[in-house]
């Protein structure tokens, strides 16, 4: 809402606040401000008037003037085609300054000394698209007397105004208007509020005669009409026309402006009808669909039965509380008017204006209007018509009303407010502030009956006078406390602590912890799974990149490797942890997963050329240490099947735990990305485990036995084969088994590979004799033998 | 007697040793099985027995003399050796060392844990919610019925008619509000992931993270709010600063209000972060509606609340000045690798 400061002036007296302090104060009882400007920020302005205009000698383009600026005549050099002799100008004079840091001095073009400048709108800070279009290219042309021959242009223009720009909350309807800001300033600092002028004389015709009201709709509640004839249409006086340009309307004539000027007083949209072209008859009612309407922007709308119509026998003349329609607009021949001041249906107007389009009026109405402002907007438009565009008022109005107009009490204790705001504040101040605010009360003991006036529509709760009091007030004298309550431990979830362990171990095993976005395309929602399930699609997406939510965070953590290696950072080792969401059996699922991805080197030492790059056996690696700190030892096992078809066949597992799937691990195919490493777990499944609390075991004091085997097995072979095997025929005094050597060349058949085992045996009680253990030793290497088809190697 | 020649040149070969080798040939030349000095105790049955007493006295004490010459020069070599081998080994110790793998939380989840830990430390839990909610839950609980204009002010992903992602961490208290089924006080915080329909710019991104915190109980109070989280965003941006509360508009708060922070760069004089004003807005937050009260089963009349809403990409922001909101999803290891570093923060003061 752009507020001109002059123009407030007008409701309330304001003139000695400084602008600053404005600025500062407002924010402190809710009314954000984006900017304060001023309308014209150019400075030594006068008005002048050319003596005489000659053509330049050296061009063919330029003007010598002499113009007079009351004390002095002064030699211009002007460019603008438009300039003459008799013309009233603005003059820059020696010394202004204009809008972008422009500063007039006296100089000499083409030969010419020329000691000011003769300036445009624009040139003076006026937006093109308030100009009259005969003065877009060339200077202003001041319609004025001599008698204002050297006074102050901005002055005589009315544009010497400071607009405040604020920036309202969605409640505060009553802001929307200059009255309404007024008793918001009044609130703040004080001052009566002073209502304008709504008389005016009527002739001896009635409206009732013209004007024949059907209401059909019940989003309509008030309608308001009344007809003025015989109106002079011209340009607006310059106090209007300033006042819109600083409300950000564009000036047209005088009876459009009034509308808008009324508007924007009382917050109550007008509508003017050429009531020549409207007819009698006025119907409200709501449109049919694929009803067709021309808006005054000459656009055709195609309607449904949403949107709300005023129309006459003809059909549909305006679409309303967001447009007139372009059959019956006031156009420079328009005599009669009829003029519209309604309350529509706020959610109606809301769709209709989201739908259709969005105007200041459609702004106003889909936040809600005062009802007793309706008819006085009326009445305000007819006192303006009349005195500004000679018009003829008719006699009586023609009423539609479908509108409960009860007082809101509301009934509240002083201790309630000082207990909710938590502010030791008097009654005395409580009731100088609702005195402030415009609200009336009566004390009955420690309770407050408060009629709030009609145009606060936000205010309808004791809470509500509670942010009354509080905001007037202000919280900068409150004291924080902290709530009062039986003291408790407060913490997290076992679930949530879950992945926050797995979460810090992963880092310190030197991945970072990275952020993507959950939304993502149709086509990698697909991918890095096997799985059956819906995906979950926004409607009306941003992009196609941003359409469903994803499954796998393995794409994500692609891009964020792709991203790193264009800027030439090689070593990318992340991991993200997120929840992700499908649609299985008509059910949306949730579920928290963690994927990782490793590219690049893992250690790096290149001087000793000992680097480790990230491998498969490295995000194993990871694995195997994650799933021990997730005590899973001896619960999972990687098997290389159920793999989607971007990861590498050969080089991939899916993770088993206790034989369910929990996830994958692996190369991606060289053909999406080169040389890279991911795994995915579902950690949901993971975390619904069993898992045991650390229990101490006794170390063995007793010396251990270290035994080493090694068997010759096919090339494709896998080692787990084995190492199940001997863990299952261990006895409980095997404590470790481990592949130490895997072995392929030289004296090995080409289709053979040797793998070497090392077992650890010991016991907490006793020193093992070798006896026993070779006993065991020699009854894994049978078993072994005997049920695949591996030969131990003779060392 | 023993040959006093021979002598000085024992004593002078002693001397010319300058290495492990000829330290060993003169121990085989002279205190080997054949060695000069060995074989010299031949000599003795040659001798009287008095002569023998003499003898034998300086054969023993030229043995001596020599053996222990000997050990001093073989330690003085072992040395020589020994500081050679480690001039040998000299390294560059300017040469950086193997990089071992390291990293860090996302500068977001470093936030929402540093705020975890102030509340929990007041008592507060930590709840969760599915971030695809229902429209029951994100607005019409909320106080936010269809028709409300505060929905435009989130415009929102729509899955279904009634089905959403959630646009704010809000639905958490309406849940939590909820499943207290015997309906005793609450005090809870709830980060996580909510999506608005915003283009990404520096300043805009279509998902971010949002604490939400909600206290219910008898007696609650908007000071109690100020006092609550003055504790947070002291222990977050430093004990200097100050709080002031801007009424605004929520319709699940009544009243409501901005919280801003006086400005950590300048210390409210006034500078570029906060726009001259000395004043940041970091959240927003207010006592929780009646009707919000009333939604969720617990009787406004017995019952106030206070509710807030931390953004944590705000907050990350201004406390790391980083400029652009989409660095955080962008992950550049450039990025991430400078929030791997502690920091020290202030000792805990009782207040």
């Amino acid at each position: 809402m752009l507020v001109s400061k002059k123009w407030l002036n007008e409701y309330i007296d304001i003139k000695d606040i400084d602008t600053k302090k404005i600025e500062e104060d407002m924010p402190l009882i809710g009314n954000e401000i984006e900017e304060i400007t001023k309308l014209s920020s150019a400075t030594n302005l006068v008005i002048g008037k050319v003596i005489s205009c000659v053509s330049h000698p050296q061009s063919d383009h330029l003007h010598v003037c002499n113009v007079d600026i009351g004390d002095k005549e002064l030699q211009i050099v002007c460019g603008a085609s438009n300039v003459c002799a008799n013309a009233y100008v603005i003059v820059a004079v020696d010394g202004a300054t204009l809008p972008g840091g422009i500063n007039i001095k006296k100089t000499v073009l083409r030969g010419v000394e020329s000691n000011g400048m003769l300036c445009s709108l624009q040139e003076i800070g006026i937006q093109e698209k308030y100009v009259k279009e005969e003065f877009k290219d060339g200077i202003y042309l001041i319609d004025c007397s001599d008698e204002e021959i050297g006074k102050s242009a901005l002055s005589y223009l009315e544009l010497d105004d400071e607009i405040i720009n604020f920036e309202l909350t969605a409640n505060r309807s009553d802001l929307l208007s200059m009255l309404g800001m007024a008793h918001e300033f009044s609130s703040l600092y004080g001052g009566e509020v002073k209502y304008p002028d709504t008389t005016y004389k009527t002739i001896n015709d009635s409206t009732k005669n013209h004007i024949n009201l059907d209401v059909k709709t019940k989003n309509c509640s008030l309608y308001v009409t009344k007809m003025v004839k015989d109106v002079n249409i011209k340009e607006s006086p310059k106090f209007i026309k300033s006042r819109l340009i600083a409300s950000g309307i564009r000036p047209i004539n005088n009876v459009v402006d009034i509308s808008n000027y009324v508007m924007l007083e009382y917050g109550q949209p007008l509508h003017f009808f050429d009531s020549d072209k409207l007819g009698n008859d006025i119907i409200v009612r709501m449109a049919k669909n694929e009803e067709k309407l021309k808006t005054l922007d000459n656009i055709d709308r195609i309607l449904d039965d949403e949107d709300i119509v005023i129309a006459n026998r003809d059909g549909a003349v305006g679409l309303a509380g967001v447009m007139g329609g372009a059959s019956t607009e006031v156009l420079d021949t328009t005599k009669n008017i009829t003029i519209e001041a309604a309350i529509f249906n706020p959610i109606n107007i809301r769709n209709t204006s989201k739908r259709i389009l969005k105007s200041e009026a459609s702004n106003r109405f889909e936040k809600g209007i005062d009802y007793n402002r309706t008819k006085i907007a009326l009445d305000r438009a007819c006192h303006l018509l009349e005195k500004y565009a000679d018009a003829k008022i008719l006699d009586d109005y023609v009423i539609y009303s479908n509108i409960d107009i009860e007082k809101k009490i509301i009934n509240i204790k002083y201790d309630n407010i000082r207990n909710v705001l938590g502010m030791n504040i008097s009654n005395d101040k409580i009731n100088e502030i609702l005195s402030r605010l415009g609200f009336k009360y009566n004390i009955n003991c420690d309770l407050l009956n408060i009629e709030v006036p009609s145009r606060r529509l936000d205010i309808s709760i004791k809470e509500d006078i509670i942010e009354e009091i509080g905001r007037i007030n202000g919280y900068s004298l409150m004291e924080g406390t902290l709530p009062f309550g039986s003291i408790k431990s407060g913490g997290i979830s076992s679930y949530e602590k879950y992945k926050m362990d797995i979460k810090s171990y992963l880092i310190s095993l030197g991945l970072y912890d990275v952020i993507t976005y959950t939304l993502t395309s149709e086509e990698k929602s697909k991918q890095f799974t096997n799985d059956k399930f819906k995906n979950i699609s926004v409607i009306d997406p941003l992009s196609d990149d941003k359409k469903v939510t994803r499954y796998s965070l393995i794409p994500s953590l692609l891009e964020v490797c792709e991203y790193n290696n264009a800027r030439n950072i090689n070593d990318v080792n992340i991991f993200e942890m997120s929840n992700i969401y499908y649609e299985l059996d008509n059910k949306i699922v949730e579920k928290s997963i963690c994927s990782c991805v490793m590219h690049g080197n893992y250690i790096v030492n290149n001087i000793l050329k000992n680097t480790i790059p990230s491998s498969f056996y490295v995000i194993k690696g990871i694995i195997e240490s994650l799933f021990s700190y997730l005590k899973l030892d001896g619960r999972y096992e990687f098997k290389n099947t159920e793999l989607p078809k971007e990861m590498h066949p050969y080089r991939s597992a899916s993770i088993y735990v206790n034989r369910k799937r929990v996830g994958l691990i692996g190369e991606v195919m060289p053909t999406i990305k080169k040389d890279t490493y991911v795994f995915e777990l579902d950690i949901d499944a993971l975390y619904d485990l069993k898992i045991r609390n650390i229990k101490y075991k006794e170390i063995s004091k007793y010396p251990t036995i270290v035994k080493d085997m090694a068997f010759l097995v096919d090339k494709d072979f896998e080692a787990s084969n084995i190492i199940n095997l001997i863990k299952k025929n261990g006895t409980n005094i095997l404590k470790n088994v481990s592949v130490f050597d895997v072995y392929t060349g030289t004296n090995i058949d080409e289709n053979k590979k040797s793998i070497s085992f090392k077992l650890v045996f010991s016991d907490v009680d006793r020193t093992l004799t070798d006896d026993e253990v070779m006993k065991i030793f020699n009854n894994i290497i049978d078993k072994v033998e005997s049920t695949y088809d591996a030969k131990l190697r003779n060392q | 007697m023993i040959d006093k020649e021979l002598i000085k040149k024992i004593e002078e070969e002693i001397e010319n040793i300058s290495n492990a080798c000829e330290l060993n040939e003169f121990r085989v030349e002279y205190l080997g099985k054949k060695g000069i000095i060995t074989l010299l105790s031949g000599k003795m049955k040659e001798l009287s027995n008095e002569e023998k007493k003499e003898y034998g006295k300086e054969l023993n004490q030229l043995k001596t003399n020599v053996t222990t010459k000997l050990e001093a020069i073989a330690s003085k070599i072992r040395e020589a050796e020994l500081k050679k081998k480690l001039e040998e080994e000299r390294l560059d110790v300017t040469l950086p060392g193997t990089y071992i793998p390291t990293a860090s939380f996302h500068p977001l989840n470093r936030v929402i844990e540093e705020v975890k830990e102030i509340f929990i430390s007041m008592g507060y839990d930590v709840e969760s919610g599915p971030e695809i909610e229902n429209d029951l839950y994100n607005f019409e609980l909320l106080n936010i019925p269809k028709s409300h204009p505060a929905r435009d002010m989130q415009d929102t992903f729509y899955i279904t008619d009634e089905v959403l992602l959630r646009s704010q961490t809000s639905p958490v208290q309406i849940r939590t509000m909820l499943k207290n089924k015997e309906k005793t006080p609450i005090r809870i915080i709830c980060p996580g992931k909510v999506y608005r329909r915003d283009n990404d710019d520096a300043t805009h991104s279509h998902e971010f993270h949002q604490i939400e915190g909600l206290v219910v109980d008898e007696n609650i109070s908007m000071s109690d709010l100020k006092g609550t989280l003055e504790i947070a965003i002291t222990k977050l941006f430093g004990s200097k600063r100050k709080l002031r509360f801007r009424p605004s508009f929520f319709p699940f708060t009544e009243p409501s209000v901005e919280i801003d922070v006086s400005c950590f760069k300048c210390d409210g004089k006034g500078c570029n972060i906060c726009k001259k004003t000395g004043w940041i807005e970091v959240l927003g937050g207010g006592m929780v509606h009646p009707n919000v009260l009333k939604n969720c089963g617990y009787d406004p009349d017995k019952y106030t609340g206070f509710a807030f809403g931390i953004g944590v990409e705000r907050i990350a922001m201004l406390k790391y000045e980083v400029r652009d909101i989409r660095d955080f999803y962008t992950n550049d290891i450039r990025f991430l690798s400078q929030f791997n570093a502690i920091e020290k923060g202030e000792d805990n003061v009782s207040k």
